[in-house]
């Protein structure tokens, strides 16, 4: 029961970063600020539905493939976010300022 | 039943997107844009599949749809010159006699959809009675392999004739960049051996869930993508006979495993009970490797053992 | 439980289509790139949920594949479609 609760709240927060995430990608003023809503939404996002998810498992290999799709998503996330953001910069796009 | 109209909601919304994405792919003027939405239209044409109760086909348009197809696309997007805008000149008398005509198609599709028995079985009755024969426990395997080889072997066939045809149009510029980045280079690393482990265990899953030698050689051919992005060559010594020896592997395994058997008093492509289970995973094996070359190769473009004649950049235009 | 995983699903794939808004507006093909990661991201999500609701197993596995393929369109675009070397 405990355990539902959890998974339950922990899913509502990560659908929220997803919301915030998405918001983020729309309203943000440049690419470099949007990269960094969009990780957030792969970062924590996904990281708390998986983590709920992973309470809800009846398998340590569930566990397991829950683990690696968010390594992979992480991993995967943050280099193209570098990569990103770098060729974004040697291309002479200049960081939003007020 | 809460629950089955969160579900119908979900297919409407999903049916509706995909529908109106694929409109505007089509109708996008500007190209890059047109990718990205076709991209889009591929993740969410695997949704889809999933919620037609196809989880295989579901794999093979993420991997070859949506993942290998768009990163073939962005390549080639960045070898043509400028963006290119057109106005459509086609006429107003052309447009509504087409628009018509695709009334009429849609009245005729939809009569026939409706009239389709609400539950069609086809033939999944039969291949459920001789599942045991089969040797193999997933049904789309059974067939794709067993039930159906000689279509799976053609198609083995038919990416082959794919890739000497793409060969026989001559090769295209090597480039070489001047910067490796570091950053490209550690996930390369790190994600080329996860690849390599998916694709061996879709292999393996096949034969009692989704998976398959299909989208094993499609992960597997996207481990080549991701290696071929980031300026990786294959050695010259092996871009001769071992080359073309793993990309012939499947097919020749296919026909010899068919051929095999004739000799036992079977007919062509027709596999013994009790040893289906692992001449199938043979077959299995070696056209996953090859599926996964050969798709890679057709990433590449060009024939990796000819030496192409001139170095240029074709997106810049310096030529060194 | 299942009420909320499949709501969740369908919350997902509402804000993955309101992030489409982004690969039209642009600017920089960046920008478009970037939502479309974002709809593989929430596409993973969607199909763990689905995963857990209706008890399939090879939904994870589906997933585990679009994370997978998610890198390989990200990374063609940034070494072929964007690189750092032309200007538009």
């Amino acid at each position: 029961m405990i355990i539902d609760i959890v998974t339950g709240v922990l899913l509502l927060v990560g659908a929220l970063f997803f919301l915030a995430g998405t918001l983020g990608l729309l309203r943000f003023p440049d690419v470099y600020t949007r990269l960094h809503a969009l990780t957030k939404a792969d970062n924590v996002g996904l990281g708390l539905i998986v983590i709920a998810l992973m309470l809800q498992a009846d398998s340590w290999f569930v566990v397991g493939k829950l683990l690696l799709i968010w390594i992979l998503i992480l991993l995967a996330g943050s280099g193209v976010a570098h990569l990103v953001a770098s060729t974004a910069q040697k291309r002479g796009l200049k960081p939003w300022k007020k | 039943m809460e629950e089955i109209d969160l579900l119908l909601l979900f297919d409407a919304v999903l049916g509706f997107t995909l529908v109106w994405l694929a409109w505007q792919t089509l109708s996008s003027l500007d190209l890059f844009r047109a990718v990205v939405l076709f991209i889009a239209f591929g993740l969410l044409m695997a949704l889809a599949w999933v919620r037609l109760d196809a989880p295989d086909v579901a794999l093979a348009e993420a991997t070859i749809g949506a993942g290998l197809t768009g990163a073939l696309l962005l390549s080639a997007l960045a070898q043509l010159s400028a963006r290119q805008k057109h106005e459509s000149e086609t006429s107003l008398f052309l447009r509504l006699t087409l628009g018509v005509l695709m009334f009429f198609l849609l009245i005729g599709l939809g009569y026939i959809v409706f009239s389709l028995p609400p539950q069609a079985l086809g033939l999944s009755v039969e291949v459920a009675k001789n599942i045991e024969l089969s040797a193999v426990a997933n049904p789309v395997t059974a067939v794709l392999i067993n039930y159906r080889s000689y279509d799976t072997l053609l198609e083995l066939g038919v990416l082959l004739l794919a890739l000497l045809a793409v060969w026989s149009l001559g090769s295209a510029s090597t480039r070489k960049s001047a910067f490796v980045n570091p950053v490209l280079d550690l996930l390369t690393r790190i994600l080329v051996p996860v690849f390599i482990l998916v694709s061996g265990y879709l292999l393996w899953v096949g034969a009692f869930a989704p998976g398959g030698a299909f989208q094993a050689g499609a992960v597997l051919a996207a481990a080549g993508v991701l290696l071929f992005l980031n300026d990786w060559h294959l050695e010259s010594k092996y871009t001769g006979f071992a080359l073309r020896s793993v990309l012939v592997i499947g097919l020749v395994m296919f026909i010899a495993i068919g051929f095999g058997f004739v000799f036992l008093d079977r007919v062509f492509l027709e596999y013994p009970p009790e040893l289906a289970g692992g001449f199938i995973l043979l077959i299995e094996a070696a056209a996953s490797l090859s599926i996964g070359i050969i798709l890679a190769a057709l990433f590449l473009g060009r024939d990796p053992s000819v030496k192409s004649d001139s170095c240029s950049d074709i997106d810049t235009g310096v030529h060194k | 439980m299942d009420t909320l995983y499949l709501s969740l699903a369908l919350f997902l794939l509402l804000t993955l289509l309101v992030g489409m808004w982004r690969i039209f507006q642009g600017p920089t093909p960046a920008d478009r790139m970037l939502a479309a990661q974002l709809f593989g991201t929430t596409a993973v999500a969607c199909l763990l949920l689905l995963a857990q609701a209706l008890e399939e197993q090879a939904l994870r596995d589906v997933a585990l594949v679009f994370a997978l393929l998610a890198v390989v369109t990200a990374v063609a675009f940034v070494k072929r479609a964007w690189t750092a070397k032309d200007d538009h």
